[in-house]
């Protein structure tokens, strides 16, 4: 992208130039690493105590809601909204669950492929209906939020099943260093490894288009329908790798969704993607579910009722957005 | 086949679609008989006056959260609070129930409370340009926590759901005609003449229909949006005050099951979810529709998650039928 944008006979390489473009580029997401740096070290503060069993529990309890957030990412930046992520993970915990009970390692990876793929079909059939019928994203995706948590309790009624031990241990316990979770190296991973190949590729480019302005888009020769459907399968693949570490982290599957369909919405938010499309990319979101699990440690901590923890996450929510949009308003004055 | 015989054809045609279009109302009502024909068939007998009481009974809250919905949507919003703010008021009364004022002051301190919501949404959502659906996601989790918090402290005091709740939302005269009718049938009137006869329904649409030619026109639409969101919210109160009376309980999550069957009986109502088109009337058709096709899959011996999935599937054809007729245009 930026070969085409350099004018020609520019200096080939100016790195600070570059750093600088990259930095204004993610002014958002440095923001937020700023203020999770603060958080901690605010957290350290309230409570001396706190170290290596807090890291390790933050790490384990953003995982789900971490890839709940970056399913919604990316298909938020293609212009589209998902509300059926958080019964895709509940369909495919549950099933993960089931399958793997008392079953070997081996069919327990055949398990994980298994609901990998699973996971893209749910998200392209949402895909695909949202294109078809051409009704909004937020009419047929909570559609599908029923019938994919209606299929959850199908598989089973109530909490239960088992994780494979291996699985269990990918994401439990420390990476070496006792300072570093396995649960966010797994998440900064597999995000890397799905994500990058294809924001860098040309449905990657794709997928922004679209998001920014689809009449454009489609006048520019962009399949708009193909790339909508792989929006939402990526997203449903993220849903599946979200259900997969909701049973490696409780160790069984619940039909019942769990709270990370609007919270992964507010997640994309704070994370610097804009809800028109286009905008912002997948790790923000990663960041933000972390600065808002670190507020709601703090306020244990400070012996606030953890209601309040709730209160200020709506709070905290609505404030960025009045901010953004103040900001915003003042850069068009201007 | 002759051309005057394919013409014809195709005049029905148009003149389907345009019905669907412009009185959605009628397929729906259609619809309607169709189910209570087929819940009929299913279990012969069962449709009586005193079931026609407890489906109208139990559509009447649906519908109001419904009307949230439509309103919210009609400018091209959504109001996601709706589940947080009805329970809230549900609950809040219930506490309130041995305080000095007794039930009347419990109402009143819920409604005020679902106003306040309402007014900070509205600000968020006309003022600062907010996203609807964020500005009523963070309100719901603002008045949830809220609601959690005031749990703990009501915790000692012991209350109940009020008998006269209980009265309004769950009995009913001569078993057939519900007493919430008397709450719904002034509101519906409301709502009604308020859309269609008053300058405030128009700046609804107007909003919805085009943003740009309505400010063009001289519309402050952050007003209109600021008394919408007081409106839903102070609507989604009630709702929630009848529902705590039908079933009898008051918690802080009452109404949470019914926010996502709200929004699908306004889409089924006929209401686009992208603003300036429907009604509240489509609205009310669309809840006795889905409270009838709960009824109907219980009938059927349905478990609850293959009802579920029913219920999905059917909003997306219906949703779908209607995109397909209105875009033809």
């Amino acid at each position: 992208m930026s070969a085409v944008t350099a004018p020609v006979g520019a200096p080939p390489a100016n790195p600070a130039r570059t750093v600088m473009s990259w930095a204004q580029r993610s002014s958002w997401a440095i923001g937020l690493v700023g203020l999770l740096a603060i958080l901690l070290v605010f957290t350290k503060i309230i409570q001396p105590s706190y170290g290596v069993a807090g890291i390790q529990g933050l790490g384990i309890s953003i995982l789900p809601l971490g890839f709940a957030a970056v399913a919604q990412a990316v298909v938020v930046i293609a212009g589209g909204i998902d509300l059926s992520i958080g019964s895709m993970m509940a369909l495919t915990s549950v099933i993960a669950a089931t399958l793997m009970d008392g079953q070997s390692a081996e069919f327990g990876l055949a398990v994980v492929a298994g609901v990998l793929v699973l996971g893209l079909v749910l998200g392209a059939i949402n895909g695909a209906l949202v294109v078809v019928t051409r009704v909004p994203d937020i009419v047929v995706t909570l559609a599908m939020s029923f019938v994919w948590a209606g299929f959850a309790l199908l598989v089973r009624a109530a909490p239960g099943g088992a994780a494979s031990p291996w699985l269990m241990n990918l994401v439990i316990g420390p990476f070496g260093n006792p300072w570093i979770p396995k649960a966010a190296i797994v998440l900064v991973i597999v995000v890397a490894v799905i994500w990058i190949p294809i924001a860098r590729s040309r449905m990657g480019l794709s997928l922004y288009a679209v998001g920014s302005n689809q009449l454009a888009a489609f006048r520019s020769g962009v399949p708009i329908g193909r790339t909508k459907i792989v929006a939402y399968a990526l997203t449903g693949l993220f849903a599946a790798v979200g259900g997969l570490a909701l049973t490696a982290s409780t160790s069984i599957g619940t039909p019942v969704p769990g709270p990370y369909t609007l919270e992964s919405v507010a997640a994309v938010v704070l994370g610097g993607v804009s809800l028109a499309g286009g905008r912002g990319g997948v790790f923000g979101p990663v960041v933000a579910v972390m600065v808002l699990q670190i507020i709601q440690n703090d306020m244990t901590f400070l012996s606030f009722d953890p209601n309040f923890a709730l209160v200020a996450q709506g709070v905290i929510l609505i404030g960025v957005l009045i901010l953004g949009s103040v900001l915003e308003s003042r850069r068009a004055r201007r | 086949m002759n051309a005057s015989a394919r013409a014809n054809e195709w005049l029905t045609a148009v003149t389907w679609r345009r019905l669907l279009r412009d009185r959605p109302i009628v397929p729906l009502m259609g619809l309607l008989a169709i189910l209570v024909l087929v819940i009929e068939l299913a279990d012969p007998g069962i449709v009586s006056p005193e079931w026609t009481g407890v489906i109208v009974r139990a559509s009447v809250p649906l519908a109001i959260l419904a009307g949230c919905q439509t309103l919210t949507m009609l400018t091209g919003g959504i109001d996601l609070s709706v589940a947080a703010i009805g329970s809230m008021a549900g609950f809040v009364t219930a506490t309130l129930v041995h305080s000095p004022g007794g039930v009347a002051e419990g109402i009143i301190v819920a409604l005020a409370a679902a106003a306040l919501a309402g007014l900070l949404t509205g600000i968020g959502v006309g003022v600062f340009r907010v996203h609807p659906l964020i500005m009523t996601l963070g309100m719901s989790f603002v008045v949830l926590g809220l609601s959690n918090v005031w749990q703990l402290q009501m915790v000692q005091t012991g209350a109940g759901v009020p008998d006269s709740l209980r009265w309004i939302g769950s009995s009913t005269l001569a078993q057939v005609v519900p007493y919430n009718l008397l709450v719904f049938i002034p509101l519906t009137l409301l709502i009604l003449l308020g859309l269609r006869r008053t300058g405030y329904g128009r700046l609804l649409y107007a909003i919805g229909d085009n943003p740009v030619a309505a400010r063009l026109s001289g519309t402050r639409a952050w007003q209109v949006l600021i008394v919408l969101y007081v409106i839903s919210a102070v609507m989604a109160a009630i709702a929630g005050l009848l529902i705590s009376g039908l079933t009898n309980t008051a918690s802080v999550s009452l109404v949470d099951t019914s926010l996502l069957p709200a929004v699908a009986a306004a889409v089924i109502g006929g209401t686009s979810i992208l603003g300036g088109r429907g009604g509240f009337g489509g609205t009310i058709v669309g809840a006795l529709i889905l409270t009838v096709l709960t009824a109907l899959l219980t009938v059927l011996g349905l478990p609850e998650p293959t009802r579920q999935v029913v219920f999905g599937s059917i909003i997306v054809v219906v949703a779908a039928a209607y995109t397909r007729v209105t875009s033809e245009s």
